[in-house]
């Protein structure tokens, strides 16, 4: 069981706490969590990935075990932990004011 | 309940306001989708209680939100805005080709008829359609063949802000696109041209009378009168009698002609609405008077109307979408402010009170008269 933190207003439009639990098949990589957490929440597409080229949208960023794993393609391998579910992978709202 | 229901979009949510016809006492509910910006809220004339709303933010993105209650209840529709082919390139900033790249909805604007069918304004500037609530979208892609590499972002991106649906014609559309003018289809949007014979850009255009590339902010018709159009420009006031084939200037006494949003009057056809701003640099009224201006004789005479507004030390703006009327017996007109204040006039502007002081800044003002 993989677990996803999510930034409040992805928590407000998905109905959900502050973290999810998403069982993935197959190895657990960027990709396939955020495939996983998008087929479980529809709402959530869009809002992470641009929809049409599935890049990372600018001003999120994606953090596990103490690493920023933003800037790695999705076929990367997620750390041991977060796979194992001992530690979340998070979504980050980037900070700004206003 | 008779009476009126006031969709208002602000950068950190949407509220509604509501009232009997009176419009005295007004009930607030919101903010619906807290944190959000809400380009713009509008509900069908065919089916009062459905609600489009337009949902985004620079983090997550533009969502598409429906109500089926009058604003009681959301849920989220489709969000998939995806250009038909090869999007192509628009003009930069610099001059240079820029790639089209959706940022955001800026106007949703329900068929007259089909609640079920809704159109949607977009950035970078496109016209989208949905005939199944919301759920899916489908560009008009004919409109960026008209010289869409020509077309050029405005200081607040390039936007469709404004749709028009002829009441007596439902094959002819309106559109206006800042920078790059007004356009129309005679044919439900398959094929469109530009209709900007007349405007004249000196200070924003090489060629002052090009066929496109004008800053066109806002453009309103009354539906009895679906040829006789009234455009804000960036700067000027213009008329076109003519379902906008020419245009001519109409600012007459106006203490500025720059402005965004324009309205006519919901029963008298030749009554219409401006809210001057100082200048293109200096968005805000002149001389710190918030004054709206309505001219009786479908523009050239102006007179200003301040009973109730601030008349000194203001210096808020009025966005384009932020002005709107009812068509209640004794017209109501309303309009917000960045300052975060909506005002309404249940005189036809006579007379003003705020309904609320503090919102957030707002972007959109859209009424709804109710049976």
């Amino acid at each position: 069981m993989i677990r996803v933190v999510l930034p409040h207003h992805l928590q407000t439009l998905a109905q959900v706490s502050k973290e999810v639990q998403l069982q993935v098949e197959g190895p657990a990589t960027l990709g396939s969590v955020l495939d996983a957490l998008e087929a479980r929440y529809p709402v959530l597409r869009g809002t992470i990935r641009d929809l049409v080229t599935q890049q990372r949208r600018p001003f999120l960023r994606f953090f596990a075990c103490g690493q920023d794993l933003s800037l790695e393609p999705p076929d990367t391998p997620l750390p041991e932990a977060v796979a194992a579910g001992a530690q979340p992978f998070r979504v980050v709202g980037a900070m700004a004011g206003g | 309940m008779n009476g009126v229901r006031v969709l208002v979009g602000t950068r950190k949510g949407a509220f509604i306001l509501t009232s009997d016809a009176k419009r005295e006492h007004w009930d607030i509910s919101g903010p619906h989708f807290a944190g959000w910006e809400i380009y713009h809220m509008n509900g069908s004339p065919a089916d009062p209680n459905r609600l489009y709303a337009s949902q985004s933010t620079g983090w997550f993105g533009q969502l598409i939100q429906r109500s089926n209650d009058g604003g009681q209840t959301w849920a989220p529709v489709g969000n998939q805005f995806t250009y038909e082919g090869v999007p192509g390139t628009h003009q930069w900033y610099d001059g240079t080709q820029h790639p089209w790249e959706f940022k955001r909805v800026w106007r949703l604007e329900p068929s007259l008829t089909d609640p079920d069918t809704v159109y949607a304004g977009v950035e970078d500037a496109a016209m989208f359609r949905s005939t199944d609530s919301g759920q899916t979208w489908q560009e008009l892609p004919g409109l960026r063949a008209v010289k869409g590499n020509l077309w050029q972002p405005g200081a607040g991106g390039m936007c469709l802000h404004t749709i028009i649906l002829d009441p007596g014609d439902p094959q002819r559309i309106f559109v206006a696109i800042s920078a790059a003018g007004a356009f129309r289809t005679d044919d439900g949007g398959q094929t469109w041209r530009a209709v900007n014979r007349g405007l004249v850009s000196p200070y924003e255009l090489p060629d002052a009378s090009a066929e496109v590339g004008h800053c066109v902010h806002n453009i309103a018709m009354h539906p009895s009168r679906p040829d006789v159009l009234f455009m804000q420009k960036h700067w000027d006031v213009m008329r076109s009698d003519d379902a906008g084939e020419s245009w001519h200037e109409v600012s007459g006494n106006l203490p500025s002609d720059f402005g965004f949003p324009i309205a006519v009057h919901a029963h008298e056809p030749d009554t219409i609405y401006v809210v001057p701003i100082k200048s293109d640099s200096e968005h805000y009224p002149p001389d710190g008077k918030l004054r709206v201006y309505r001219s009786r004789t479908g523009g050239n005479e102006w007179e200003a109307l301040t009973k109730g507004l601030p008349q000194r030390d203001c210096y808020v703006n009025v966005l384009r979408s932020a002005l709107a009327v009812d068509s209640l017996d004794s017209c109501g007109v309303y309009f917000g402010t960045t300052g975060g204040q909506v005002y309404a006039s249940a005189d036809s502007g006579d007379s003003w009170m705020p309904i609320v002081r503090d919102f957030p800044a707002v972007l959109s003002v859209e009424v709804q008269t109710l049976p």
